[in-house]
């Protein structure tokens, strides 16, 4: 699929050099994109497919009292990019747009993410679009500036790799614990320099969102790419939103991507297994995406690990995290929770957070926080009164944002506070200068909130029937 | 982009693995608009404690490093996101060569667009240097791009690996937004290509 993919785009095939590689969509987002906009205007370039280029402010939002960012440097740089697009003809979900959201959540939503499509945006969770089958992946403010002015990027094919998800998900286990297991289990840089594809029968049988979940962590690999072919789930998905084709456009496009799937027989540079019969509920113990375990596991001992280089990791991640080895993860404590971000910041996240919410009570030690992905997202929850549901349990509900996955807005752990988070980096200080981040499903941050430390939520209390 | 052909200069190790973005780089300096000014960021949180207060055993705030030119570290630097603040960072502090066993490949790719010279060794070479840094105050490593050689002016030499595009990049300075427009009427062909059989 990955050559495929490719090999339509190739406008200058290079043989020692980088290939010329079309892009079909360009997002933009006011963190990486203001020296870019400034590169354009110093050497008299323009855009040049305003049509294919699609801005919104994600980072920077505050989740409360949104129009008022408090923070000078913050709201300058919402602000540029609000002239930027106005300046270079570029079309932008701003806070007064329902669509506005996270990037991620926003593109697919307005049907602007298809299979077979090339996309890139200068952020590394660009790999959540590889759900439906396009080739996306984040760039550089160089090269955010280089799309602007050429539609196009210079790049070297990527090798490939196929991730094979075999067995089934037993009830509790979501896509989540699989892209965190899988991390878990080969660490977080085997995907450097690949682009990976994502098959087998638990692949095949989770709906779009969870694709986006598993494919927005591919950069967690290492992988710039992930890729998920497109199937009757991704055609579904598509039909009928703003920027999909309609009609008996629409037919022959969905012909057009039914021819993009791997064939049979494809050769990969690398072949992986992943057993998912026996995955259990994941939760992070350490500093980094990979240092992570199952919730009836414990803190490892870092004197156990079989490298020097992982030993010293382990230590060094313990004594950040202030936890000891041995200890339950059951057993560890919580402060907040963050339900929210480009991994888990969808309806159906929200959906199963309420469900183990509803009729329940957040501990008394815990701040806890469900930020929608997108204007779109937070309409809907509240149509179906999941934000009730949430505020009855003592969670805030809050405004779109990428908020506390990197806490540039006002969202932001204190020192020492211990965070269960669906977002996807618990790299030091990502929350918050001295906070402690905890990464899992959005099921297991209700669960934590409720309960003030870890609990399997396969055990979990349900108080009423649970939506699938 | 100023073109990156030899280098002399004092190495500093930071003997971690999996040195990702968010401390190269911390995001509450991520809202600045412009590209410079960042150096005095870079680290931030390992350079300084949370009253503002030097933490004088971290490497780079240590006397012996002060001036270095050439970055030491481990396996899979610059993971986590695509900030090319973080390569504006390392360059604004000073570097203008890391040495690692491996790079996360957005980092990697950036480091390129900015004059940075990304250098892969393997881990035993990437143990060598960490012992000579460690050993000997002052120690310096030439790079030489042109040759793509490591020497200290002693006994060692080691070479290295680099795409050949990516060597002429670095030594010939080059603005590649103006080398894809040389093939503007490619592009055009197959933007118009494209809208046919769309329309057809």
């Amino acid at each position: 699929m990955f050559e495929k993919i490719w090999n339509n785009h190739v406008i200058v095939a290079g043989e020692e050099k980088p290939s010329i590689l079309y892009i079909d969509l360009h997002l933009v987002h006011e963190v990486t994109s203001p020296q870019a906009f400034e590169g354009l205007r110093l050497s008299g370039r323009k855009v040049r497919r305003p049509d294919l280029t699609f801005a919104t402010m994600d980072h920077n939002v505050p989740t409360k009292d949104r129009f008022n960012i408090s923070d000078p440097i913050s709201k300058q740089q919402v602000d540029t990019l609000t002239e930027n697009c106005r300046e270079f003809g570029v079309k932008l979900y701003d806070l007064n747009t329902i669509d506005q959201g996270v990037v991620h959540v926003m593109g697919p939503e307005l049907g602007l993410t298809h299979p077979g499509k090339t996309i890139v945006c200068g952020d590394s969770h660009t790999s959540t679009h590889g759900a439906f089958g396009a080739l996306a992946f984040g760039i550089g403010t160089s090269e955010v500036e280089h799309v602007l002015a050429t539609q196009c990027l210079q790049q070297s094919k990527a090798k490939t790799m196929v991730i094979r998800f075999n067995g089934k998900r037993k009830p509790g286990i979501t896509a989540k614990d699989m892209i965190l297991g899988l991390i878990a289990q080969y660490g977080t840089d085997f995907g450097t320099g690949y682009v990976m594809e994502y098959t087998g029968e638990a692949i095949r049988s989770l709906t779009m969102e969870e694709r986006m979940t598993v494919c927005n962590m591919s950069i967690e690999a290492g992988a710039r790419a992930g890729l998920i072919a497109p199937d009757e789930t991704t055609f579904e998905y598509l039909r009928g939103r703003e920027y999909a084709p309609q009609g008996a456009a629409y037919d022959a496009a969905v012909e057009e991507w039914k021819a993009l799937c791997t064939d049979d027989g494809a050769e990969f540079d690398l072949t992986l297994d992943f057993d998912v019969d026996s995955l259990i509920p994941q939760v992070t113990w350490g500093t980094s995406p990979g240092m992570g375990t199952g919730i009836t596991s414990s803190v490892p001992v870092p004197e156990n690990l079989p490298t020097e280089n992982e030993r010293k990791a382990a230590a060094n991640a313990l004594e950040y995290m202030d936890l000891k080895p041995g200890t339950p993860m059951t057993d560890i404590e919580i402060d907040y929770v963050f339900i929210g971000s480009c991994t888990n910041g969808r309806i159906e996240d929200l959906r199963a957070a309420a469900s183990v919410a509803r009729g329940h009570k957040v501990s008394s030690r815990v701040t806890a926080i469900v930020v929608p992905g997108s204007g779109r997202v937070k309409i809907q929850a509240e149509k179906e009164g999941l934000d009730k549901v949430f505020t009855e349990a003592g969670f805030e509900w809050r405004d779109a944002g990428c908020s506390m996955c990197l806490a540039m807005n006002p969202d932001v752990l204190k020192p020492g506070q211990r965070c269960a988070s669906t977002s996807n980096r618990n790299f030091e200080g990502r929350q918050g200068r001295g906070g402690r981040t905890h990464l899992v499903s959005p099921e297991m941050a209700a669960a934590a909130a409720v309960q003030g430390r870890f609990v399997d939520v396969r055990t979990w209390d349900f108080k009423s029937e649970v939506k699938a | 982009m100023e073109p990156f052909v030899q280098l002399n200069g004092l190495v500093a190790p930071v003997d971690r693995v999996n040195v990702d973005t968010d401390a190269i780089i911390p995001k509450q300096f991520l809202k600045r608009i412009e590209r410079s000014g960042f150096g005095q960021f870079l680290f931030f949180e390992w350079r300084w404690d949370e009253q503002g207060n030097v933490i004088p055993e971290f490497n780079l705030n240590k006397p012996r490093y002060q001036g270095a030119s050439v970055l030491l570290s481990r396996a899979n630097f610059g993971c986590g996101s695509s900030r090319e603040h973080a390569p504006w960072a390392i360059m604004d502090y000073g570097f203008r060569c890391i040495i690692a066993p491996s790079f996360a490949d957005i980092f990697y790719n950036n480091c390129f667009k900015n004059g940075i010279l990304p250098i892969k060794l393997s881990e035993e070479q990437v143990d060598d240097l960490f012992d000579r840094t460690n050993a000997q105050e002052g120690y310096t490593l030439n790079i030489d791009l042109e040759n793509k050689v490591i020497t200290d002016g002693k006994e060692l030499r080691i070479p290295f690996e680099l795409d050949e595009h990516r060597r002429q990049f670095l030594l010939q300075g080059l603005d590649d937004i103006g080398l894809t427009l040389q093939h503007e009427s490619a592009i055009t062909a197959y933007e118009a290509q494209r809208a046919a059989s769309a329309n057809a």
